[in-house]
């Protein structure tokens, strides 16, 4: 079937199917699921802009369904949220204009491509060596029955480099800010708008919510509890998202009707996705992560290599 | 690792959100594609800013709208089940 905005040949059911499983791994992890949308349409025939601003649009109305979920859980730090909207909106702004530029040139597929591969591989990697080194950490601390290093009181979430977090929330930069309901006395608020920033430009230049380097800068870098990451990110990712879909839309990267047509697949699964993380501790749901940025970065790579752009 | 649910009621019940789900969809997004294709493409190409808001829009009124359905379902189908 012909996607006429787009004049993209693609069949609604692929579209139903991808996002019903990209809304099932968003609920979960506290994602967009761009990591996978994205690449899933590059490799379906999308052209590369429009890959970008329609992941965005799908991810709006997806989000809103999960995280609806995730506050009845109690699981989104509003404040935090709210502090991070001016940020985040420019942020995705910058990265937008970044692929305006490109789409003049021959190199926007290669440029949007290349990166996602790199920032894939690079998350990926990333949790593989801490959620090893955490659940290291976790064996012998019930070998010794004593608390280990960066466990968190409860004994529920636990990360192996809290105490990066830690050095993060001591710098001296004010203004300062509170996060009670992530359990954080005191910490800069140009270190919350630099997360911010560095989220809402992947999200813009990338496509999706940018969920992916959102969360991990919430655990790791900011020492955020991570069910609260995972609901807090989603209530980003409906800013950096929703302002994404109206600029990308008004630079004309944007099929809405390849949106819809994705999204009545993943809200079912995004109500999914977020019951199961009742079940699964933290270090858990960051091990379970682990391959889907490698699945994303195969797509993109073999949607560049079909194209004869790598 | 907390204790898991009994599955295989839900299971059933889920089963059977999903056909009837499944079903909706279809229609719905046939609907979709049907009437709003041709319009939205003129406003893709003549008024770029009403298109991106009402794109903006037809997502979050999908949004709440999907999901108040297969809350609806949910209940229907499994009045048991607490949200």
């Amino acid at each position: 079937m012909v996607f006429p905005i787009s004049g993209a040949h693609i069949s609604p059911l692929y579209l139903i199917v991808i996002g019903f499983v990209v809304g099932v791994l968003g609920g979960f992890f506290g994602v967009g699921g761009s990591f996978l949308a994205g690449p899933a349409l590059y490799g379906l025939g999308l052209p590369m802009n429009f890959v970008v601003g329609t992941d965005l649009a799908h991810i709006v109305g997806k989000s809103i369904v999960a995280a609806r979920k995730h506050r009845t859980l109690g699981n989104i730090d509003m404040k935090l949220g709210l502090i991070m909207v001016v940020g985040t909106i420019i942020g995705v702004e910058a990265g937008a204009q970044a692929i305006q530029a490109l789409k003049s040139t021959a190199h926007l597929d290669l440029a949007v491509g290349s990166m996602f591969i790199v920032v894939l591989l690079a998350i990926s990697s990333f949790m593989t060596w801490e959620s090893i080194k955490t659940l290291m950490a976790q064996r012998r601390a019930r070998a010794t029955g004593q608390l280990a290093p960066g466990m968190h009181p409860s004994g529920r979430d636990q990360s192996a480099i809290s105490h990066y977090a830690l050095r993060i929330q001591a710098i001296r930069l004010p203004p300062y800010v509170s996060l009670p309901d992530s359990g954080i006395p005191r910490i800069s608020l140009w270190v919350i708008l630099g997360v911010a920033l560095f989220g809402g430009f992947f999200s813009g230049f990338l496509g999706g919510g940018a969920g992916y380097i959102r969360m991990p800068c919430f655990v790791y870098l900011l020492g955020i509890p991570t069910h609260v990451a995972v609901g807090t990110d989603l209530f980003e990712v409906i800013i950096s998202a929703g302002y994404g879909t109206v600029t990308h839309a008004l630079k004309g990267n944007v099929d809405i009707l390849i949106a819809l047509v994705m999204h009545t697949g993943a809200a079912v699964g995004a109500q999914i996705g977020a019951t199961l993380t009742q079940f699964f501790g933290g270090p858990r749901i960051r091990m379970a992560f682990i391959p889907l940025p490698l699945i994303g970065a195969i797509i993109v790579l073999h949607g560049l290599m079909a194209r004869g752009k790598f | 690792m907390t204790s898991k649910p009994n599955s295989s009621v839900s299971l059933r019940y889920f089963l059977l959100e999903l056909a009837f789900y499944a079903a909706l969809v279809m229609g719905y997004f046939l609907l979709v594609l049907n009437f709003l294709g041709h319009w939205l493409l003129t406003l893709y190409n003549s008024n770029r800013g009403l298109y991106a808001f009402l794109a903006l829009a037809l997502m979050i009124v999908q949004g709440f709208g999907l999901e108040m359905v297969t809350r609806s379902l949910a209940g229907w189908l499994d009045p048991r089940r607490e949200d």
